[in-house]
């Protein structure tokens, strides 16, 4: 009965969805009925991370059927917190949609997609068979297709033609990788892959699948070079949405790196994991170059996204604890923020009525309280202490230096600093500098928006301060990355 | 057997690709919808091509067919099929509002955004 804990992520939000579709044009009371579904949804996710943390990893057997032979559903401590920020960043985008969506956006059926990409990433997040992540990353992208062209404007369908594209080839290069290893270990539960993989002989056609599973994920999360499909394809859809796949999309595609290759593919590091190294340094210099190279402030924010993967995947790279633990705390740490650096940018860009960096100035004097969150947000980015960017990137530091990786270190330090450069350039030009007297204030609709974006910086904010506190657990995490024979033994129960 | 249905797959995917290369709107839903087949096709073949066996397993039953790889292709076909669909209504309506199909005339430039 308790097992029933890890399914609730996933249904809660699917039965959400259906009941949207039915009354969207009523918007009064669609509102409110997605704000509460998805406080709900937080209070269960939250209830189920707290039973998780006492009492282990919950694993919940679909249909009853034994778990190499049905589809697993396996709540872990990893999972579950990634789910519970996913509807924190739900929470936050519910309250702001209202606001920055026409009219006719929000009747065409918007809260039944957002219900449904919250669905996908959750399902994504949560189970425990690869053919089942593939569903549900196709649950999250369709739902996403819709987000996307949802306005129907010339420039949305014009990119969300390349962004259906590459996601549909990648996912059918997906079906293939499953396909292969199917024909390899005869089985598609993950737990029972990572018990077979040791027992093939040939590690060679293993390492060829697994760069091919590496080349999906890594077009999903946007590394170097599969990254140029990202930028203009998130500044296109409205802000609300923006958030919601800068925050969540590419970290479903960072996350199934994580799980696959510290539970599937972890007998040829010494070639895999270097070329992760390889690709994350180069992730964090092209996209800092393309944060710094534009004065759309939407696309500096969406080139940021780039440099944060490869934070990331230094962790997984250097294949220790402690970079584990950094790459679990930075990828909670990035969603959050992104989500709240997209609804500030939108938020910019709606009150001033364009994203061009070059026409806005003097902001501060009209909007102070969005003016300091701005502040506060791009010091969070870029993780200058005590907030939770500065806790994620020493942890990576600390296990790359364990591993003897420095210039991967100095890379990361110095793009760092280019991507507070890169942010502060929008706090400078944008909000300090000459008051501008043809600005009409529009103070009731921005205080609309500050109340989303204040609550993610609360719980960014709590997260650097209260790192004491989070930390046994990241910890354990990295601990528990570590050691993939416990998550085969919660699963098979031998 | 499994091998004429392998190369069968690696043509349907070299053809999907030489398709999704192209620059009419319509030809890289084409190809799109080819590489489908090949991944699905791909799959039954690695899952063993048999006849003539029961697909249950029962206890002690040692010639049986693979009941898995058909389970996973109707998913997948199901999923494939709506994106397709999906994607010949968004290729009609982009192709109507920027007024050609042609993907180096939907490229657009930097002061659009």
């Amino acid at each position: 009965m308790i097992t029933n804990l890890a399914v609730l992520p996933i249904v809660i939000p699917l039965l959400a969805a259906i009941i949207a579709s039915f009354f969207p044009k009523k918007l009064r009371v669609v509102r409110i009925f997605t704000q509460v579904m998805m406080v709900i949804n937080v209070l269960v996710t939250a209830g189920a991370l707290w039973y998780v943390q006492q009492n282990g990893t919950v694993v919940l057997e679909a249909g009853d059927w034994m778990a190499p032979f049905g589809i697993v559903l396996v709540a872990d401590m990893l999972s579950i917190s990634l789910v519970l920020t996913t509807n924190i960043i739900g929470v936050a985008c519910a309250f702001y949609a209202p606001k920055s969506l026409s009219q006719k956006q929000e009747e065409f059926y918007f809260y039944t997609f957002f219900f449904l990409l919250i669905t996908g990433v959750s399902g994504a997040f949560i189970t425990g068979d690869l053919f089942n992540l593939f569903v549900f990353f196709e649950v999250l992208l369709m739902a996403s297709y819709g987000l996307i062209v949802l306005g129907g404007e010339k420039i949305q369908l014009r990119e969300s033609i390349k962004y259906v594209l590459i996601n549909l080839f990648s996912s059918m290069l997906f079906v293939t990788t499953v396909a292969f290893l199917y024909s390899v270990v005869g089985t598609v539960n993950m737990a029972q892959i990572a018990e077979r993989v040791g027992e093939v002989e040939q590690k060679g056609i293993l390492t060829t699948i697994g760069m091919l599973l590496f080349f999906v994920f890594a077009t999903k999360a946007a590394l170097f070079p599969l990254y140029y499909w990202l930028p203009k394809s998130y500044i296109v859809p409205n802000p609300v949405v923006s958030a919601l796949f800068g925050a969540l999309l590419t970290k479903v595609g960072i996350y199934s790196i994580i799980r696959v290759f510290t539970l599937i593919f972890v007998y040829e590091t010494s070639f895999t994991h270097d070329l992760f190294i390889w690709i994350a340094g180069l992730s964090l210099i092209f996209g800092v170059i393309g944060a710094l190279s534009t004065n759309n402030i939407k696309l500096i924010i969406a080139y940021n996204i780039i440099p944060a993967i490869g934070f990331i995947l230094i962790g997984i790279g250097v294949f220790n604890e402690t970079g584990f633990s950094g790459s679990v705390f930075y990828l909670v740490h990035d969603m959050i923020i992104k989500a709240a650096l997209f609804l500030l940018v939108g938020a910019v860009a709606y009150l001033a009525g364009t994203s061009d960096l070059r026409k806005i100035h003097g902001f501060i004097h009209y909007y102070p309280g969005l003016g300091w969150m701005f502040f506060i947000a791009c010091f969070i980015l870029a993780g200058i202490p005590p907030f939770s960017g500065f806790i994620g990137k020493l942890l990576l530091l600390k296990g790359a230096f364990e591993e003897g990786e420095i210039a991967i270190a100095i890379i990361g330090l110095g793009s760092s600093l280019l991507i507070l450069l890169s942010v502060m350039r929008i706090f400078i030009r944008g909000f300090w500098g000459e008051k501008d007297p043809n600005i009409r204030p529009n103070r009731r609709v921005a205080r609309g928006f500050v109340f989303p974006v204040a609550l993610l910086l609360f719980f960014n904010v709590l997260l650097g301060v209260g790192a004491e506190w989070f930390y046994p657990s990241i910890e354990s995490i990295g601990e528990y990355l570590m050691n993939p024979e416990i998550y085969m033994d919660t699963v098979l129960k031998e | 057997m499994e091998i004429i249905t392998s190369i069968l797959a690696g043509v349907l995917f070299t053809t999907g690709i030489y398709n999704l290369l192209q620059k009419q709107l319509l030809r890289i839903i084409i190809g799109t919808a080819l590489i489908s087949h090949g991944a699905h096709l791909f799959i039954l073949t690695m899952g063993e091509l048999k006849q003539g066996a029961p697909p249950i397993l029962e206890e002690g039953l040692s010639n049986y067919t693979d009941p898995l790889p058909q389970a996973l292709i109707l998913t997948s076909i199901v999923i494939s099929f709506g994106v397709t669909s999906l994607l010949l209504v968004l290729a009609y309506r982009a192709s109507k509002e920027n007024g050609t199909d042609n993907m180096d005339q939907l490229r657009g430039n930097e002061n659009d955004y």
